[in-house]
């Protein structure tokens, strides 16, 4: 190393070398990119979007109308609209709390039970779905749920089918098939983002100090009873960290309902369509602003809940 | 050390819950062997290479595996400056708004794709430039950063201070200390983030539809085949490729974050 220290310095690596020795300044050279492209580039672009929500679209010639207005917003409170709105919410609801139940199972068996190579099996084996293609996810359940496919074959094989033509023949819920209904949604919204629910759960479990359950035997709780006052409550900040994923990620999705599911539009495909063939920037902005104020409602219970310290 | 075993209802429920994460992806492998190419249904009534050959012998396929590779190469680069920069910056300094700047690194994908889509699509529009690879590669390196920052600053946490001090008192100059003290301890962190930022930007859709012009990548592809199937065998077998192309990074980077758990100096 000697040869190299005794390198002469240029002038670059001196201004380096005097710029390294005073923090403020250090830091402010290190940040300046990541800055200058995310909180001028993205978030400039994010306000300019939300700013457009004051703004209308003339009806008449299809151009938007640069003043500032709240009828966009008034057309927002459309009751079609909000029956989006109503339809999306609902269906991330009940997608977080059906991840909720099928990740716990998972996450306590990882948490608890497994160790060594068995820890990491499970980690890899939830890692490796949350990781690979979001399409070809979503294709699979497509071949998957299709009213040839192998849904149907097997439920005919066990006997089942005439079971699955009459959940299929109910109202809300049913269609002419699972891949053309609110039940297929659902089951893909599941299974796209379970791995997102199991990781922060299991996180959590894992810092649940042992002898606190041991503690709890010995006072003579039974497993059941130790397992809702011991583990549970302590598990949930997990669960609402978890929870903050699949909520927000189901709320803002536009192919899965596209491809999985009714005619039926969710919040998404709506600022898509507002944006795209109807070309009224100003309510798809304003489509953008409903996820983004019910995140930061949730995100505030959230941190109340100490998800946050779950994360 | 634990006196209690697994219930058989948790043990049925955990395996059955990984078997659910796991058996849509081998019925993909499993239809892109089928003979039958009209439908959908199961069982194949035969089983085939035929398609893998076709899926070959198609340019657009190939234009749009080249085309993503290219973007995911370029974005996972910027990335990795950005994200390495910004993880250096936070990872010990304690200043006024450094929550938030944690933040806006994680807006990006905390926010819904098409959030951040129709953002970029229009700031790209206000500043005059033009849909294209350019800005494709602009709005994935826009999600990517935090991907890297997340690896990156975690290994900054651990390595000690002090070895950046002693390099300096040592004679070293900033590229010097940099290429020999800072980049050995946190290249394998650099390594893993870098991995996944390719495979999350390989694998991307939301954000391109909006940021893309007439180019296609794979996952717009793909999405154009779901939307409007028009060759189901060969989709079958593209969806095998980008399963096969995203597996071997994310393995990858697991094995690399599991081996570099012992940073220099990280045992203070």
């Amino acid at each position: 190393m000697s040869d190299l220290a005794l390198r002469r310095r240029g002038p670059l690596s001196s201004l380096l070398d005097a710029v390294y020795r005073r923090p403020r300044l250090f830091l402010a050279v290190l940040l300046a990119a990541p800055l200058l492209w995310l909180g001028v580039i993205y978030l400039g672009s994010l306000f300019a979007l939300l700013a457009q929500s004051f703004f209308s679209l003339d009806d008449f010639s299809g151009v938007i109308v640069r003043e500032f207005t709240l009828s966009t917003w008034v057309q927002l409170m459309a009751p079609a609209n909000l029956d989006v709105i109503v339809r999306t919410v609902s269906m991330s609801a009940l997608v977080t709390v059906a991840d909720a139940i099928m990740a716990f199972p998972i996450a306590y068996y990882a948490a608890r039970y497994a160790r060594g190579p068995m820890k990491a099996a499970f980690y890899l084996l939830v890692m490796m779905p949350l990781w690979s293609s979001y399409l070809v996810k979503v294709y699979a359940w497509k071949l998957i749920l299709a009213r040839e496919g192998i849904d149907t074959w097997v439920l005919d094989k066990i006997g089942l089918k005439p079971l699955l033509d009459w959940y299929l023949s109910l109202p809300v819920i049913g269609g002419p098939s699972l891949s053309a209904s609110y039940t297929g949604t659902f089951i893909v919204f599941c299974y796209v983002w379970l791995p997102y629910m199991i990781l922060p759960v299991q996180a959590a479990l894992e810092r649940v100090p042992g002898n606190l359950i041991e503690a709890s035997a010995d006072l003579g709780a039974s497993q059941g009873a130790t397992f809702r006052h011991v583990i549970l409550p302590l598990a949930f900040p997990g669960v609402v960290a978890g929870s903050i994923f699949t909520f927000s990620l189901t709320l803002g999705d536009y192919i899965i309902p596209q491809i999985v599911g009714g005619s039926q539009y969710y919040l998404g495909q709506a600022v898509y369509a507002q944006q795209g063939t109807a070309g009224n920037i100003p309510l798809a902005a304003a489509f953008s602003v409903v996820p983004i104020l019910i995140m930061g409602v949730y995100l505030t219970f959230a941190r109340k809940l100490g998800a946050f310290d779950a994360l | 050390m634990r006196s209690d075993e697994p219930s058989l209802l948790l043990k049925l429920s955990a395996i059955g819950g990984l078997i659910f994460l796991h058996w849509p992806l081998a019925i993909i492998v499993v239809y892109a062997f089928t003979t039958e190419d009209k439908s959908y249904q199961f069982p194949p009534p035969g089983l085939t290479l035929h398609w893998f050959s076709v899926a070959w012998a198609r340019p657009d396929i190939w234009a749009a595996l080249t085309l993503s590779f290219n973007v995911a190469l370029v974005a996972t680069g910027l990335a990795l400056i950005l994200g390495t920069l910004a993880a250096a910056a936070l990872s010990r300094a304690q200043f006024w708004g450094r929550d938030n700047v944690s933040l806006l690194l994680i807006l990006p994908i905390a926010l819904p794709g098409i959030i951040t889509g129709i953002a970029l699509r229009s700031a790209f529009n206000l500043m005059d430039l033009p849909y294209s690879v350019f800005t494709i590669v602009l709005g994935h390196a826009t999600f990517c950063i935090v991907v890297v920052y997340n690896n990156a600053v975690a290994r900054f946490r651990r390595l000690s201070p002090s070895l950046v001090e002693a390099s300096f008192d040592l004679g070293a100059d900033a590229f010097q200390t940099f290429r020999y003290v800072v980049l050995p301890n946190i290249g394998t962190a650099l390594l893993a983030g870098g991995m996944l930022a390719f495979a999350l930007s390989f694998d991307e859709v939301i954000v391109t539809t909006f940021t893309a012009g007439q180019q296609t990548t794979l996952p717009i592809w793909m999405l154009n085949e779901l939307v409007r199937p028009r060759e189901r065998p060969v989709t079958n077998v593209v969806a095998v490729l980008v399963m096969a192309v995203t597996f071997f990074p994310i393995l990858a980077a697991y094995w690399l974050t599991r081996e570099g758990e012992h940073v220099a100096g990280g045992a203070r």
